[in-house]
């Protein structure tokens, strides 16, 4: 059925609940199931993840279409299957999920209360997260895009800060309401269509008018995942409120269900609609740019700070896919992979801090390189990396993005640019505060730098961010014979006119390579 | 292969002495990274004359793949061409000598395994930034030289002023940059390759292209070559993107003298000299090059003639000299340009190093007002000072003359030279006389430091003259030794199709038959403005305060930098603070989240309580997820 012939992707997806299973049946005192609870977190998500490497090892690179297929009935007289399967482009969001897992599990090992649900919930949240980007069918796939929020709401609000409920229910209103808009446009795919299969979808050809609504539709849901400007408060406060871990995932892996979304439906399904509207992206990724940089400047809480870079680092990506070339395409998956790991390790860094002092304030902070030089060490790769140093992680993604805006206009790509000067000017000014000068308060004195546990988790992330950085090329060949197809077809619809029977033969030439994979 | 090991051997310093100093101590990481240099030293010495006398041909050493993406392809590899072997045996000698003279300058600071790592690191992004093959990794050494160059400045990060001007010039540096990474896109865009020598070999085919920008057809060679021009401007301290160098200062003087005087900044004047053969069919980029360096030349010049701190003098004469390489650069004269750039590495270094000795004679201080009469108390460093000079006003022999003097000719001849060439005369003259001034404050007239200070003042260790002697000689017979190679009747061969001239190729053949008074006049006024401060710092002392009051205004406008910082302050930095605090609490807080919090209102007051969002419980959350399916169920019913 695949290449590895068993359902690898389905192990994947469901092997943290089994994981959930274990934990449920511990019994014994409370000591005892939080201990077993955290082990069998981390043991899980650990296998999960080495499992997930084999799609690294046997994904087979120069291949456009899908691959480790897999399908069951599920509806078949609806037209809606179980199908699951991985490209180019999905099979990076797994693994970084998969990666993310156990970093952000370690990172709440000393979390005080209730800790068996505590990771109970980060286990299905791992299953949500790995379902919902093999899912390849559009059905599956919302059923995974919604059960995300029931863990994320869980973990903010019931582990959150003072105002977790606010928090929580802000994230869950503006997630619920964009979903709301996208099953609508599900449910008129599923009228037109007759099929929810996205490999299916991708050869019926749909008219303008419909693609307008559907694309509008969709953006709603995925703009506020991502988040876009001026969608972006919920996500202010839910990092604020979220305990570490929990920004690890919103940050490394939610936000880019968004820009994940954008690239497996609105631009192969609705290439017109984005074609038309690729404008209004512009305009909404290249305010966000500006504005939020602008607005990290101020911040005086850490983890808000590192929130609204966040939102200019992936309004980065979104300014690069609605290009439509291939480095700009390559470019915004380079800047979400790389937004996922060194945003999430900027989120570590502040929980470092935060599980010293009970402080996430810039203001309680200055000279803590003399008590801990590792941590700024680390600290200092990923402030580089967030500010887009060549031979980070960061880097690759902002300049790819950059040309490929510049081949559609110079401005956009000047203003996008300007995330250069923007980031490094908030980035550094937060670093000197709280890493350099002279330690003024007594508190600091004590400090102890990085532990075995924080190096554990941290430490990948860098090597991560300088691999990524120095050597991107063992990354693009997964993604390019994908991606370069995607910005061929989109081309062709273009040159087309939108008329439906050039749309038809060249969805159908995608599809014909998709089906050919499928049979590998 | 050798020319690797000159590259990488830095690269292996750095991490050693940075990742293990703890382990390895104070001396231990000093050896290895002194050792590591000196292998630099040795393999870039041994490859750059293989090279330079044709025993090995021009090519590159391919590292690795980076970056493939469609077209937009750059890897990991060492070019090695005259251009680039003339610069990593400058890069590598000087950052050599520097290695050795920090062994004393750094004796007893608190984190010597850190420094050391930092200067080799800033040695193998300078030696990456030289030896690139495309434009990317020259992007990449060029970033690479920006970090370590904001990790040095900030270097004793107890500091405030040192933070704030490590942090100053790495936003300047990067506005600059911005205009080189959207240069870099142009340049793909418009050759579909960021490789030099494909790039260089379709010039001439893109002569003709249009980019549309600002509502007109530009050439579009021409909008490159401003670009990349933009990101030299902040990389090498041109007007307006000055500021960042003087405040450099505060990083510790080996670093000034490495970094801030010899490598880095010069990598603008490199970049442009690079890219000769796409400039050369840009004559509009040309022009604006000639007229900001020649500006900057005279600007900066008037500047360190009423600046008081030893450091900052040689810092805004940094940035003149380096207005000097981009007027080269501007009339075509690019072998001119990097005729200067090395021999400016000698005796700008020498001098930032003397400078060292003489705030480290003087346990740390640096204004010049506070020195003074300290010839006979450090003879040898005097003695350097002196070489570093005249050399530096271009007394022949001395290098400087030689050099300076193919510029200064070069801009008599060159198209649109007339501004140029002026601001350079003008320069020279200013040159002179602000060294010298530098002389007599610091080591002659009355002792005015602090009796407990001078009581201590000593000349420096071996470790610190050593790198001294071997600078001087630089600066005493590298420009008559090198001018036949550099811009003499050799050069052709010399650089053999590494820089070109397309345009005005003979205008180096030309510049030895300038008019006699040209020839002469640079030397003439280099002695003027050696007398002149002569007058005012040692036969009448009266007069500089004297003038200072008389021409109150200008005095004013030099000592404060043309206030420049107070209105970059004024119309940037408090607008941006103020824009930023509005958009977070108006924008954010007022407005975005204003219109939803209105809704939940209405909302509550609608449904008469029934929804009380702030309960969180999950009866809550599926009464919601009901409500969210009824609405949508009717909308499917109507539009059905």
């Amino acid at each position: 059925m695949n290449q590895v012939g068993f359902p690898l992707l389905s192990l994947l997806t469901f092997l943290p609940l089994v994981g959930v299973v274990v934990i449920m049946s511990v019994r014994g005192d409370e000591a005892v199931v939080a201990n077993n609870a955290r082990w069998t977190a981390l043991w899980t998500s650990l296998i999960v993840f080495v499992f997930s490497l084999l799609l690294w090892v046997d994904f087979d690179r120069g291949y456009a279409g899908f691959q480790f297929t897999e399908t069951l009935a599920w509806l078949p007289q609806y037209g809606v299957n179980y199908q699951m399967g991985v490209d180019g482009i999905s099979i990076m969001f797994v693994l970084i999920s998969t990666a993310l897992t156990p970093i952000a599990i370690l990172s709440s090992w000393n979390n005080p209360a209730r800790v068996r649900e505590y990771m109970i919930a980060f286990l299905v949240m791992e299953t949500t997260m790995i379902g919902l980007f093999s899912a390849l069918d559009f059905i599956l796939f919302f059923v995974f895009f919604e059960a995300v929020l029931i863990p994320m709401f869980i973990i903010i609000g019931i582990w959150g800060g003072e105002r977790r409920l606010y928090a929580a229910i802000k994230f869950f209103l503006f997630m619920f309401a964009g979903s709301m808009f996208m099953l609508l446009g599900i449910l008129a795919l599923w009228f037109h269509d007759g099929t929810t299969s996205i490999p299916a979808m991708m050869h019926i050809p749909l008219p303008p008018h419909l693609q307008f609504w559907l694309f509008l539709a969709f953006l709603a849901a995925f703009a506020v995942k991502i988040p876009i400007w001026p969608l972006h408060t919920w996500l202010i406060d839910a990092h604020r409120e979220a305990p570490i871990a929990g920004s690890v995932l919103l940050a490394g892996v939610l936000a880019n269900m968004g820009g994940y979304g954008f690239l497996r439906f609105s631009v192969p399904l609705l290439p017109d609609a984005s074609q038309h509207l690729a404008p209004l992206m512009f305009t909404l990724g290249v305010v966000a740019v500006i504005y939020t940089s602008i607005a990290a400047l101020v911040q005086r809480d850490l983890l808000k700070l590192v929130a609204y870079s966040s939102i200019g680092h992936m309004a980065i990506a979104v300014i690069g896919i609605f290009t439509f070339t291939v480095q700009g395409i390559e470019g915004s998956l380079f800047r979400m992979l790389s937004h996922g790991f060194i945003t999430a390790a900027l989120f570590l860094c502040v929980g470092v801090l935060i599980d010293r002092t009970k402080s996430q304030s810039m203001d309680a902070f200055g000279g803590v390189v003399h008590r801990m030089p590792l941590y700024a060490l680390l600290f200092m790769v990923f402030a580089m990396g967030t500010v887009g140093l060549p031979g980070t992680a960061g880097f690759i993604g902002e300049i790819l993005v950059i040309v490929g805006a510049l081949k559609v206009n110079f401005w956009v790509a000047l203003l996008t640019g300007t995330t250069l000067i923007l980031s490094a000017v908030y980035m550094l000014v937060a670093y000197r505060r709280v890493v350099y000068g002279v330690i003024a308060r007594p508190e600091l004195r004590g400090l102890k730098d990085l532990g075995g546990r924080e190096i554990a988790m941290l430490v990948p992330l860098v090597v991560l961010t300088i691999w990524m950085g120095i050597y991107p090329s063992s990354f693009s060949t997964f993604f390019d014979a994908t991606v370069t197809a995607m910005a061929k077809n989109h081309a062709l619809a273009m040159s087309g006119g939108g008329s439906g029977a050039h749309l038809a033969s060249t969805a159908n030439a995608v599809s014909t390579v998709a089906m050919a994979g499928g049979a590998n | 292969m050798i020319f690797a090991i000159a590259v990488f051997a830095p690269l292996a310093g750095s991490l050693i002495s940075g990742l293990f100093g703890r382990w390895l101590g104070d001396r231990g990481a000093q050896a290895v990274s002194v050792i590591l240099m000196l292998v630099a030293a040795f393999f870039g010495v041994v490859s750059g004359l293989r090279l330079l006398t044709g025993l090995v041909p021009d090519g590159y050493v391919f590292v690795g793949d980076w970056l493939h993406v469609g077209g937009f392809q750059a890897d990991w590899s060492l070019r090695y061409d005259s251009l680039s072997a003339v610069m990593v045996m400058m890069v590598t000698v000087v950052s050599t000598l520097i290695h050795i003279y920090s062994i004393g300058y750094m004796e007893g600071d608190r984190s010597v395994p850190r420094f050391f790592a930092y200067l080799s690191l800033f040695t193998f992004a300078m030696l990456m930034l030289v030896t690139a093959n495309d434009l990317l990794q020259l992007f990449f050494g060029w970033e690479g030289v920006g970090l370590v160059s904001y990790l040095l400045i900030g270097f004793w990060y107890d500091r405030p002023s040192a933070n704030d001007a490590a942090i100053k010039a790495f936003i300047m540096n990067r506005i600059g940059d911005l205009g080189f990474a959207l240069g870099i896109a142009l340049v793909f865009f418009l050759f579909g390759s960021i490789r030099f020598d494909t790039i260089f070999a379709d010039v001439v085919a893109q002569n003709h292209a249009v980019y549309h920008l600002f509502g007109a057809n530009l050439h579009a060679l021409d909008v490159i070559g401003i670009l990349l021009f933009i990101g030299a401007m902040g990389k090498s301290a041109q007007l307006g993107l000055h500021p960042w160098l003087a405040d450099a200062m505060e990083g510790p003087t080996p670093v000034s003298a490495l970094i801030h005087a010899a490598t880095m900044v010069t990598a603008g004047v490199f970049l442009m000299v690079r890219m000769s053969p796409l400039l050369e069919y840009a004559p509009v980029a040309l022009a604006v090059v000639g007229i900001i360096g020649g500006t900057t030349a005279v600007f900066a010049a008037t500047i360190g003639c009423a600046q008081t701190d030893i450091k900052r003098v040689i810092a805004y004469s940094t940035c003149s000299q380096l207005g000097y390489m981009f007027v080269a650069v501007s009339v075509g004269a690019y072998q001119a340009s990097i005729f200067h750039l090395i021999m400016h590495a000698f005796f700008k270094a020498l001098l930032f190093l003397t400078a060292g000795s003489v705030i480290h004679a003087m346990s740390g201080e640096q204004d010049m007002r506070k020195m003074g009469g300290l010839a006979r108390l450090i003879p040898y460093t005097y003695v350097m000072m002196w070489i570093g000079g005249l050399a530096l006003a271009g007394i022949p022999p001395l290098s400087g003359f030689f050099s300076k003097d193919a510029i200064i000719d070069a801009s008599f001849y060159g198209r649109g030279g007339g501004y140029a060439c002026i601001c350079v005369e003008l320069a020279t003259y200013l040159t002179a006389f602000y060294t010298w001034r530098l002389i007599f404050m610091t080591f002659h007239g009355p002792r005015r430091g602090d009796a407990h200070v001078m009581a201590h003042v000593h000349e420096s260790p071996w470790v610190m003259r050593g790198p001294l002697a071997v600078l001087a000689i630089g600066a005493v017979f590298g420009g008559g030794l090198l001018d036949h190679y550099f811009v003499g009747t050799g050069q052709r061969a010399f650089w053999n199709g590494s820089i070109s001239t397309v345009n005005d190729p003979h205008i180096l053949t030309s510049i030895a038959h300038v008019p006699l008074f040209i020839d002469f006049l640079p030397t003439v006024l280099g002695l003027l403005g050696i007398a002149t401060a002569f007058v005012m710092y040692m036969l009448r002392p009266d007069l500089p305060a004297l003038l200072a009051a008389r021409f109150g205004f200008i005095y004013r406008l030099l000592i404060h930098k043309y206030y420049v910082d107070e209105l970059y302050g004024a119309i940037f930095v408090r607008p941006y603070h103020a824009l930023a605090r509005a958009i977070w609490h108006v924008g954010d807080e007022d407005i975005i989240d204003g219109i939803p919090r209105g809704g939940a209102l209405l909302a509550r007051g609608s449904a008469g309580g029934l929804v009380r969002l702030q309960s969180g419980s999950l009866a809550q959350y599926a009464f919601v997820m009901l409500i969210g399916l009824v609405v949508l169920i009717s909308v499917f019913l109507i539009f059905r």
